[in-house]
């Protein structure tokens, strides 16, 4: 085994990633050990929150702007979106606060740091497993059945994540040298919430701006994820082919960026 | 040496820290972008801090190695890089064996989860695989002593067990190369015997250890060899002892003249303005045993009215905080008068202590009255030596000191 400075870009070394496999079950089944440990408060909240939010949008963008939901009831039209939009969202944001909050074992403990974002993807999945219980509880209140097209879910649930996943490990690295980046984070979530299709349906977006609305890789990838579950609307497959280059282009750059700027990590945390 | 004996080969290792002198504090994003649209093509000013530079060293398999020298001259950022931590700014270092290291007790341990959890938890942050972790758990359980608590959260035990479990998970890791940091700086003496002793036993079974430590004791009674350290360079390398010595007598030079002591009282009539030890009469930062030696106070009299007043004053003595004997004027019915300005000299002919850290306390008294009163006035190290005159001494786990004693024989 020889150390020795390294400069520019390295391998992604997914052997020695393989070899700390344990080490990434354990740490993915402390996070979800502590955040289960904590209040009961804590535990209903990963059923209240989209609850609540889709209660919210349903009164604001159903209610009072009257907006199209596919003919479908707009608590389970938003709810849906929701469940998509969670996943994304806490995926993203749990990775990118993973290697800062860890900090003391970035400083003390040789792993490859790849791991600290990879291990937070089980707590987002299990949160994800009861908020979709709660969606097949609405599903059956409400007598919706969702078609063949459910065998695509996963493929949607796996693609989103991975999104979040890629641009997770990019800003965890980038978190490390500027902190602040974990308060602008949340403000351009927000503002990516608003410009995807969770809280309103794509049929509401005119026709001439609709090329550009799907730029965004997300709003390919809601549509498809509402699309498996409840069975109302159409899957774009160029879309959502769109949305997987993306994904892969995400996941290697910011796989490899994330090793360039590890070398660094001990020395500034 | 041949390829198959050594354990770790450095070769011209340096390791360099950038700062920007002129940031009041870390950039921020918004600094960075803010910079760049203000300055773009303005480049910050760096200076180079050199943590450690050009350091070459050899170690064999099996050997036990102390690095020691003074904070800040670059053994931690040494172990750092040996354990792939930071990488190294030039240099190579090629390893020939699994290198654990232990650079913090308890690391990942977490509160809210048990002992059991935090076991499995640390060990696999520690390297260790969980069907290993699992074949030794027992080990670690009776090592540590928690049997009862195994599943309390961590939060609810003692820093003592705390730390015991947390060594205890450490200490059963199997590596080829062990790299230690100043973990016995944490815990109480009783801790700290137990760690040195499973330290002991690692060397013992052929594994090449790498200790950083500010304990000589514990330096010299593990290590067959021991590096140098200072401002970021390998100083010196060579058989413990000497080593040690160097270090000790470069110390107690840089000391100031008038060391800083927190723990004090002071007193009215007399000011104590040095605790020195002195052996063939020049002061010393150790003492052997056997070796005949003085600890001399200098004081100041504040009071001019004081002049002539009885003095008195106690030495105690403390071995590894343990204490030994108190030294006072009183009961060799002694008297001395209080002088402007003097010292008050106590003459051992032969020093008995062993292998420990002596640390002094000093008592005054004018009179009747309590004066100056300084906790830990004075460290020094004492070593083993050859009290008997004979060459011949038992083993340095044998006590804590030598007592002159004589044999005789005769038929009942």
């Amino acid at each position: 085994m020889v150390i020795e400075p390294r400069s520019g870009w390295s391998a992604l070394n997914l052997i020695e990633l393989w070899r700390y496999r344990d080490l990434l079950v354990t740490l993915a089944i402390r996070d979800v050990k502590l955040r289960y440990k904590q209040t009961a408060l804590g535990v209903i909240w990963v059923i209240l929150q989209p609850l609540l939010a889709a209660g919210i949008f349903t009164f604001v963008f159903g209610t009072v702007a009257k907006m199209p939901s596919e003919g479908l009831p707009y608590f389970v039209f938003s709810y849906a979106g929701l469940l998509a939009w969670n996943a994304f969202n806490s995926t993203l944001t749990k990775a990118s606060a993973s290697v800062v909050g860890n900090a003391q074992l970035v400083s003390k403990v040789f792993f490859p740091r790849l791991i600290l974002p990879l291990s937070t993807v089980l707590s987002t999945l299990i949160d994800f497993v009861v908020a979709l219980a709660l969606m097949v509880i609405l599903m059956v209140v409400y007598g919706i059945t969702p078609g063949w097209g459910v065998l695509l879910l996963p493929l949607s649930l796996v693609l989103l994540i991975a999104l979040a996943l890629g641009i997770g490990v990019y800003t965890s690295a980038l978190t490390v040298r500027y902190r602040d980046l974990q308060y602008v984070l949340p403000v351009l979530l927000q503002m990516l919430l608003y410009a995807s299709p969770v809280a309103y349906s794509v049929s509401a977006v005119p026709d001439r701006l609709r090329p550009l609305y799907f730029l965004n890789p997300i709003s390919g990838l809601l549509e498809a994820f509402r699309w498996s579950l409840l069975g109302r609307g159409q899957l774009d497959w160029t879309y959502v082919v769109y949305s997987a280059t993306w994904v892969v282009v995400v996941s290697f750059g910011g796989a490899f960026a994330f090793k360039k700027m590890e070398q660094k990590f001990a020395d500034l945390i | 040496m041949s390829q198959s004996e050594t354990a770790i080969s450095i070769r011209g290792l340096s390791k360099a820290y950038t700062i920007d002198p002129g940031a009041l504090r870390r950039p921020t994003f918004r600094d960075v972008v803010g910079n760049r649209v203000k300055h773009p093509f303005a480049r910050t000013p760096t200076e180079t801090f050199w943590a450690l530079k050009d350091v070459s060293l050899d170690i064999s398999k099996g050997e036990v190695v102390g690095i020691i020298g003074r904070n800040g001259a670059g053994k931690s950022t040494l172990l750092k890089i040996l354990s792939r931590i930071t990488e190294p700014t030039c240099g190579r270092i090629e390893l020939f064996g699994r290198v654990g290291s232990l650079l913090e007790v308890g690391t990942g341990f977490h509160p809210e989860l048990t002992g059991r959890e935090n076991i499995f938890l640390n060990g696999a942050i520690l390297g260790m695989m969980r069907a290993e972790i699992r074949k030794q758990f027992d080990a670690i359980v009776d090592f540590a002593e928690i049997e009862q608590f195994l599943d309390t959260p961590v939060k609810r035990y003692s820093s003592g067990m705390y730390v015991r479990l947390a060594f205890a998970v450490a200490a059963h890791l199997e590596p080829e190369i062990l790299v230690v940091d100043e973990v016995l700086a944490v815990g109480d003496a009783e801790f700290q015997k137990k760690c040195l002793g499973k330290m002991g036993d690692v060397a013992k079974r052929g594994r090449t250890v790498l200790f950083v430590s500010h304990n000589m004791t514990a330096v010299s009674a593990l290590c067959d060899r021991a590096c140098l350290f200072a401002k970021g360079k390998l100083s010196q390398s060579g058989p413990t002892q000497a080593i040690v010595h160097q270090y000790l007598s470069r110390v107690s030079g840089a000391q100031d003249p008038a060391p800083m002591w927190t723990h004090r009282n002071r007193g009215r009539l007399i000011n104590v303005d040095s605790v020195r030890l002195l052996v063939s009469g020049r002061p010393s930062p150790l003492i052997r045993a056997g070796e005949s030696c003085s600890l001399r106070v200098g004081y100041r009299l504040l009071a001019p009215e004081a002049i002539g007043s009885p003095l008195s004053i106690s030495l105690m003595l403390y071995g590894d905080g343990q204490k030994l004997a108190n030294l006072w004027t009183n009961c060799l019915g002694q008297r001395f008068p209080c002088l402007p300005s003097g010292t008050l000299t106590c003459n051992i002919a032969k020093w008995p202590f062993r292998n420990q850290q002596i640390r002094v306390d000093v008592y005054t008294h004018v009179g009747a009255e309590a004066q100056d009163w300084i906790e830990e006035s004075l460290v020094f190290d004492s070593h083993d030596g050859d009290f008997y005159r004979t060459g011949v001494i038992t083993n340095p786990d044998q006590g804590l000191m030598f007592l002159d004693h004589n044999w005789s024989s005769d038929a009942v």
